[in-house]
């Protein structure tokens, strides 16, 4: 039991450091720029599919790799330019609706360039195998390798945000974004430099996630709710939050989905507990975030707006 | 997402142009299928397979047809109301379709009412197998018990005794795993319900490689099958059997590749089944398509070879109801898998297989037959079914 843990453990933080990938463009975003993006999930996918054709065309997993990041990032730039940037000025509820749109548009995009079969990422083959837990358990050498991929990737990112000047910036505009800009900082390039680089790094989760999952249409939206939900819980504009936040939906959401109907187990009958089991996990990250907001209303980290 | 097609030999064209009323000898036939979203892939292939049998034949039963394509975009209310309007406004003889067993029920009654015959080239849904059943109603493709009904005689067969069951939480997933448990009295390792649409199956692969059961049965269509399989291949658990039913298979082989290889399924035909029609189907079909043809092509096919067949033991003559049903029960007609017949529920009496996962010599995935499982075998619903008159 004490290895099944471990090695669900290990799940939730695989689960918990590709929602940080996501999850961190998207504070970053609705934080600094005060813009709902509904798309960001796009941006997941786009990065997956790009990721597909580049490693096919390519033949290799680290071009591919390093191509998908790069188209990413421009994809991003061309979003910004020519749809976001018109619509930072609007109320809330036209970001949503006009990013909703672009939700539809690019997934038919995606559906009409690549069809409708997923795709599928060949696993690179220095990192295809499985170590030895303990017992019969294995665990993929990939997924411990989109473990420390994450980790470097916050790393840095914590290392950019409080030790160069863009960083300073960045904190400054969470905290008070006319401040900023009435100091002489050109907002507008701040903020299209925030958004690329957010669709870079949900790019970056799509590419590496691909060997694991198959690359489909709609892929963005599962994962995007739970990015809100991480958001929300690591107090919104964040990255700190959002990292601990990424960690603790991922955790949580893995434990509960394993080990919620094994300890019903214990208090009901086998077949009652499967059926309850099953209809409690997938609402275990909502309670978490539930209670979260009720002691800290602004999030983990989020500052006090009150 | 509305396409319209005619198929019209130029020649009786000329002749409709003409003025001859003939209008009256047109076929129609509405094809609904999923044609967008993930599952896209399978309604494509049912509506290429009839579309291509279509090709071959001409004209089915020699009537001038003119098909009608509609995306029944896996949503059952777009699907009635797209139902009605082919009944109604494009007052189609016949609908083919849908890819979903949820979309059968409900177009069901929309198409059945209006006078029209449906004919499911894939949805076998029970209720209509049983009290339900109804003489506008035809299934050219299985009832959805039997697959898994396959599988669970298959482990019973290899005296496994410690398998372990996985499905998404649903009616399809709690059919399928009932479904298994009815050919099958072995022990059970565990039994899990995932949530439908999960991509990611890292938690429940832990569980099972904890547990090492004997045997894994799954069924997971679609975006979830391809995950489980590439997940379950890199979790280091090949070495435990994998069963399951509608989770591998030729549309779903592309993105699982050699993950996939030596993975079983169950099955009422494969690509390479011995027999000459259907060696030339599967040559015709990748030729045109460029992809390998799954059993949802192949019941895409078998559907335009039956009504043909029927259309013309009545000489074209859509107003013989009566004579177009007998014709319809008959099943006159060569299928790709073999020997085939209705039951007295319009559903298929047919042989069922043991399939595995193998990689051709071109590179290309596919089934491949094992072993027959069942033989001329029917559901077990048809005794419920009392066909009216």
């Amino acid at each position: 039991m004490t290895s099944l843990f471990l090695l669900q453990l290990l799940n939730g933080v695989q689960f918990g450091v590709l929602l940080f990938l996501i999850a961190a463009g998207l504070t970053l975003v609705f934080g600094i720029m005060d813009f709902v993006n509904l798309a960001h999930g796009v941006l997941y996918m786009v990065g997956a599919y790009l990721m597909a054709t580049f490693a096919m065309i390519t033949g290799s997993f680290a071009a591919g790799l390093a191509l998908a990041l790069a188209a990413t990032l421009v994809f991003g730039l061309v979003l910004e330019l020519l749809v976001f940037r018109k619509l930072y000025d609007r109320s809330h509820l036209d970001q949503v609706l006009a990013t909703f749109g672009l939700v539809m548009i690019v997934n038919e995009g995606v559906r009409i360039i690549w069809g409708t079969s997923p795709l599928t990422v060949p696993m690179p083959p220095l990192l295809a195998g499985s170590i030895p837990l303990v017992g019969p358990l294995q665990y993929p050498v990939y997924r411990l390798a989109i473990i420390a991929a994450g980790l470097v990737t916050a790393l840095g990112l914590w290392l950019v945000i409080n030790h160069t000047r863009v960083g300073m910036l960045l904190r400054a505009g969470a905290t008070n974004r006319s401040i900023v800009s009435a100091l002489g900082v050109n907002v507008s390039r701040l903020f299209t430099l925030v958004f690329a680089f957010g669709a870079m790094l949900a790019g970056f989760a799509g590419a590496i996630i691909s060997p694991i999952l198959s690359v489909d249409t709609g892929m963005g939206e599962s994962v995007l709710i739970l990015a809100f939900v991480v958001i929300v819980i690591g107090g919104i504009g964040s990255i700190r939050g959002a990292f601990l936040g990424a960690l603790l939906v991922g955790v949580v959401d893995t434990l509960g989905r394993s080990f919620g109907p094994i300890l019903l187990r214990t208090i009901m009958d086998p077949s009652a507990a499967s059926q309850t089991g099953r209809t409690l996990a997938p609402m275990v990250v909502y309670i978490l975030m539930a209670a979260i907001l009720f002691a800290r209303p602004a999030g983990l980290f989020g500052r006090n707006t009150s | 997402m509305k396409t319209k097609m005619r198929v019209l030999a130029p020649i009786l064209a000329s002749s409709l142009l003409a003025g001859a009323a003939a209008a009256a000898d047109d076929v129609k036939i509405g094809l609904m299928f999923t044609l967008s979203g993930p599952a896209a892939t399978l309604g494509e292939q049912g509506r290429d397979g009839f579309l291509l049998a279509l090709e071959q034949i001409g004209d089915l039963g020699g009537l001038p047809t003119e098909v009608v394509v509609v995306d029944d975009e896996q949503k059952p209310d777009v699907a009635a109301n797209k139902a009605r309007e082919l009944v109604a406004r494009d007052e189609v003889d016949f609908v083919v379709g849908p890819t979903f067993s949820n979309i059968a029920l409900a177009i069901h009654k929309p198409v059945t009412e209006s006078g029209a015959v449906l004919i499911s080239p894939n949805a076998g849904p029970s209720p209509f197998a049983g009290a339900e059943c109804h003489p506008n109603f035809y299934v050219t493709s299985y009832q959805n018990d039997q697959m898994h009904e396959v599988m669970g005689a298959h482990a019973k067969e290899q005296g496994y005794d410690n398998v372990f069951l996985m499905a998404p939480n649903y009616q399809a997933g709690k059919d399928s795993l009932s479904g298994f448990k009815h050919s099958y009295d072995g022990g059970i390792a565990g039994e899990i319900y995932t949530q439908l649409g999960q991509l990611d199956f890292s938690a429940e692969l832990a569980q099972i490689a904890a547990m090492q059961p004997d045997a894994l049965f799954t069924f997971m269509p679609g975006g979830m099958g391809v995950n489980l399989v590439k997940q379950y291949r890199q979790a280091g658990l090949a070495s435990i059997p994998f069963l399951s039913a509608f989770t591998v298979d030729e549309s779903t082989l592309p993105a699982q590749q050699d993950a996939a290889l030596g993975f079983f399924s169950g099955a009422n035909w494969a690509p390479d089944m011995d027999n000459e029609q259907s060696r030339a189907f599967v040559t015709a079909y990748e030729e045109k398509y460029g992809t390998v043809p799954g059993s949802y092509a192949m019941h895409g096919f078998d559907t335009a070879l039956l009504l043909d067949a029927a259309l013309r033991a009545v000489d074209g003559d859509l107003d013989d109801k009566e004579g177009l049903r007998k014709a319809l029960e008959a099943a006159d007609f060569q299928s790709l898998r073999g020997e085939f017949a209705f039951g007295p529920n319009h559903y298929p009496i047919q042989d069922f297989y043991l399939a595995e996962v193998v990689k051709r010599d071109d590179g290309k995935f596919q089934t491949s037959i094992v072993r027959k499982i069942f033989d001329d075998y029917q559901d077990n619903y048809a005794e419920d079914c009392e066909m009216p008159e």
